[in-house]
């Protein structure tokens, strides 16, 4: 059992059978994260091959997170939220410039703590890809205009997934305070292993 | 007696081989005009300022893309970031880098699919496409395409809207190492795949005066950061 501080990176290694719990603890907070097979990192998430696969760019209970091998790496076995983002990614320095204005250059954000926690084990630039955003709500629109809206979250709302294989996964308690992914108030999130 | 049982005759029947291969038309002092057969890939080291172009002649192609900053190719693209920062699933004028700048322009283009990426098959040639400069399936992230359309429903649910477009032009705003894939899309229920023409020719950047610049506050920041890298970097 974590409690991760809000703005905060975690990271672990879950094994096959494990699972892995996300509580969001106060609502309405984006919780970014990446997995990678533990015994090949070269094998990490994919969004594409995910969404692909399921016919559906939103995830919730019994989406199975696939690998760019189209390997099961995670599945989603529990979802009191009910839609979770795949494509909007994480948010970077960098991108903040372009989206909000050079000003926000200083600010933290999850690739920093994807980079952070990454190279805890081995990883790093190379090994960072389109991440899921547990509890983030990104609808599109018919004329393909898409964009973070508010959250559907709300506090105590869990999602559980469990292990297919031995995964290390990276986490991002989202810092974003420009957009209301996390409600214009990053908080904390329980996230707990059993 | 086989013309090929001494050496001679095998160099012989070797050297007779060789036949003019068909190109697409292309402008005067192009870099680069190849067919690319269905299932097949190509690849190159384009200049800043390169405009190169994919076209579908014969109106079934699937061009999967992906761009990585030549001389630095942990830079490379973010199809997040690019959804993201131009507010569309569909289609946008700039391909972002991980790193706030642009790596190409689209100049003219249907939209793109920047959901599903490829196939395994595809993936494979994406593989041997960048091992071919040095990089390898790290280097790998999600990819984008070309003529194939798909669409979101409301609830999340993606589906195959079939071939779209016919010419995509782009340019390529840093230096670039360009991986082409040409395999069907994989929501394509018929799996087809048809001939892809690439050609590329000499031109220039976008600039601070060109329309495009100022497009969008988005796309202003992202070729600042360009335009920032590159003259500390003594490009520019």
């Amino acid at each position: 059992m974590t409690v991760v501080a809000a703005n905060a990176g975690w990271s672990a290694l879950i094994r096959k059978g494990q699972t892995l719990s996300i509580v969001d603890l106060e609502g309405n907070q984006a919780v970014d994260f990446l997995a990678y097979s533990a015994a090949d990192t070269a094998e990490r998430y994919s969004a594409q091959d995910t969404v692909t696969a399921q016919g559906n760019i939103f995830l919730t209970t019994g989406s199975v997170l696939l690998s760019n091998e189209r390997n099961p790496l995670m599945t989603v076995v529990e979802d009191t939220c009910g839609r979770h983002d795949t494509i909007a990614g994480a948010c970077g320095k960098e991108s903040n410039t372009l989206r909000y204005g050079h000003h926000t250059r200083p600010q933290h954000a999850c690739v920093e703590n994807f980079l952070s926690e990454g190279a805890k084990w081995g990883l790093g630039k190379r090994d960072l890809v389109s991440n899921v955003n547990w509890y983030m709500n990104v609808p599109v629109e018919e004329d393909g205009t898409l964009g973070i809206v508010d959250g559907i979250s709300s506090p105590g709302l869990k999602v559980v997934l469990r292990a297919a294989m031995d995964v290390i996964v990276l986490v991002s308690n989202c810092p974003q305070i420009n957009n209301p992914c996390n409600g214009f108030n990053p908080t904390p999130v329980r996230l707990e292993v059993a | 007696m086989s013309s090929t049982e001494t050496t001679y005759g095998a160099r012989d029947h070797a050297r007779a081989q060789e036949t003019v291969i068909e190109r697409p038309v292309a402008p005067e002092g192009a870099v680069w005009a190849e067919h690319v057969a269905p299932d097949n890939y190509t690849h190159r080291v384009l200049a800043r300022g390169t405009v190169f172009r994919l076209a579908n002649p014969e109106g079934a192609a699937c061009a999967h893309l992906l761009l990585h900053h030549a001389d630095q190719p942990w830079e490379r693209l973010n199809v997040a970031d690019t959804v993201k920062v131009q507010w569309n699933a569909y289609g946008g004028d700039l391909l972002l880098s991980d790193q706030g700048r642009v790596l190409a322009s689209i100049e003219a283009a249907d939209g793109y699919d920047a959901l599903c990426g490829t196939t395994p098959q595809g993936r494979d040639m994406f593989v041997r496409a960048a091992a071919k400069h040095g990089l390898d399936k790290r280097d790998l992230p999600p990819s984008l395409s070309f003529f194939q359309g798909t669409r979101v429903r409301p609830d999340g649910s993606l589906h195959f809207t079939g071939p779209v477009g016919e010419v995509v032009t782009l340019r390529a705003e840093l230096p670039l190492v360009v991986l082409v894939v040409n395999t069907a899309h994989p929501l394509d229920p018929f799996d087809t795949c048809t001939r892809l023409d690439v050609t590329a020719w000499p031109d220039r950047p976008t600039g601070p005066d060109d329309p495009l610049w100022t497009a969008t506050p988005e796309g202003r920041r992202a070729f600042e950061n360009t335009h920032e890298y590159l003259s500390a970097r003594g490009l520019a």
